[in-house]
């Protein structure tokens, strides 16, 4: 079956089978590889892309089902000069990440927090990344990476 | 973690949808979100042979006002059922359970259709609509049928909905200005209801349970005390009566039945603070 979607504004088309899943059509296929799998059932959130700018797990959309969408990944951030977007330079300055696993998926989550409340409260963060789990349990930072960006208000996808 | 292999169908138009149900035949299955048959695939706990993807069906995604209730699009996913305006004026229960169904990425992709078609009885909305008096609207070969919600919750993953009918519109009579309750105890943030109750007191009393038996139920003896004047803790104390919690991972079924118990007098006691 034909997919024609964009990732990071570059337009794709392929011949996948309907059971592929988005994000190994994302890893495998489009090749980019900085969208990652954790838990691979719905529960961890690492696999989090942007499709049409809002958040969701692509270990649970098959990627016939993006077809048309324009999805972003954490590729996608990052501004062709490669200055790193808002989100990504909150996560380093608040020092948000430790083995970084999860990062990918915290920073997509995260723009799509702020996308939907751009000026949210500290609980407002923390049940906004409810979908996401740091194994290194580095929360705490991580939401002060969130609001920071928040306070800069520089952040849109 | 992949699916079976399954052909695939993306319906343009519900009379698509009905028409490729009727050619797949039993195997077939249709998919909205995603979001409860994706996983069950990936464990393979499904294998349909056929997926009909009624996700684009966009005239099934809304939310309109009807005067004495409101109409909700079986497509309408959680995240847009959470934020209507109309829905929270007059049906607030609902809009709030809505945002509490699992995180926001779920909630970006599920629909309330996809939820209530599965039936399953740890599931959120379903409850809502049980305590809220909601029917449900079904378009199958021979025309379409309303189902209401106390009727339609058969059993286990089971419902009303025949396999060649789309669930369309979730029909809510408006509760505007009554008093309500959500309780959702879980040990996670995203996790799915331990135990929960969904309470409305106002013209309308409606009581409902989450995981406390093979469906989402009534907690009829708790209505009926609730009737006969009882207290809200009088009341509470009723509220496993008749039912018959499982036994999980969770909790035991004793368990379940003291986490009902407290958790309907809280339900009842916030209700009437409203
Ligand atoms: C990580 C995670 C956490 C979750 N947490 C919760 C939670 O806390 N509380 C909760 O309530 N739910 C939770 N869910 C489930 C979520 O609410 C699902 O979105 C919802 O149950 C199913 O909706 P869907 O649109 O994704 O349906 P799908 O998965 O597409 O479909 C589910 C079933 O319904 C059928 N179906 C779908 N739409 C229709 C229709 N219009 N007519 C007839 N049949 C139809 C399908 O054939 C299928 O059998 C969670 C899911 C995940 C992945
Ligand atoms: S890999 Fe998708 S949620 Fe964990
Ligand atoms: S930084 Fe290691 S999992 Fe979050």
């Amino acid at each position: 079956m034909k997919v024609s979607v964009t990732v990071n504004g570059v337009p794709q088309e392929h011949e996948v089978e309907p059971r592929t899943l988005l994000v190994y059509y994302i890893r495998e296929v489009v090749g980019l590889t900085g969208t990652n799998i954790g838990c691979d059932t719905s529960s961890c959130g690492a696999c989090t892309v942007l499709v049409d700018g809002e958040s969701v797990k692509s270990c649970t959309m098959l990627a016939v089902q993006a077809d048309g969408a324009e999805i972003t990944t954490i590729e996608g951030l990052a501004g062709s000069d490669g200055q790193m977007h808002p989100m990504q330079e909150a996560f380093r300055e608040k020092h948000a990440l430790q083995c970084g696993y999860c990062t990918p998926g915290m920073v997509m989550a995260a723009v799509s927090l702020l996308k939907e409340h751009p000026h949210p409260t500290e609980a407002e963060v923390r049940e906004g990344l409810e979908g996401n789990l740091c194994r290194c349990t580095g929360y705490h930072n991580i939401v002060e990476a969130v609001l920071h960006a928040a306070s800069t208000g520089s952040v849109s996808a | 973690m992949i699916p079976a292999g399954f052909d695939y169908r993306r319906a343009a138009t519900l009379d698509e949808a009905l028409s490729l149900l009727a050619d797949g035949g039993d195997e077939a299955k249709l998919i909205a979100g995603g979001h409860s048959l994706l996983p069950l695939m990936k464990l393979r706990l499904a294998a349909p042979s056929m997926l009909i993807d009624i996700g684009r069906l966009g005239d099934l995604s809304f939310v309109r006002d009807g005067g004495d209730h409101v109409v909700v699009g079986a497509l309408t996913r959680h995240r847009d059922v959470e934020i209507d305006q109309t829905l929270r004026d007059h049906v607030p229960l609902l809009a709030h359970v809505a945002g509490q169904v699992g995180d926001p990425q779920v909630r970006h992709r599920g629909t309330i259709g996809g939820s209530i078609a599965h039936g399953d009885p740890a599931s959120d909305l379903p409850a809502a609509c049980l305590a809220l008096g909601a029917s449900f609207k079904a378009v199958g070969p021979s025309g379409e049928r309303t189902i209401d919600a106390s009727d339609f919750f058969l059993g286990f993953l089971e419902t009303a909905l025949g396999p060649d009918e789309v669930l369309t519109e979730i029909i809510v009579p408006k509760a505007t200005g009554a008093g309500w309750s959500f309780q959702k105890f879980n040990r996670r943030a995203q996790d799915w209801a331990i135990v929960g109750v969904a309470a409305v007191r106002g013209e309308r009393t409606g009581i409902s349970l989450i995981n406390m038996g093979p469906t989402p139920v009534r907690a009829s003896a708790t209505e009926d005390a609730l009737a006969g004047g009882a207290s809200a803790a009088e009341a509470a104390a009723r509220a496993a009566e008749g039912l018959e919690p499982p036994s999980d991972l969770n909790a035991t079924p004793e368990y379940r039945v003291h986490l009902a118990q407290v958790l309907v007098r809280r339900a009842l006691e916030e209700a009437s603070a409203a």
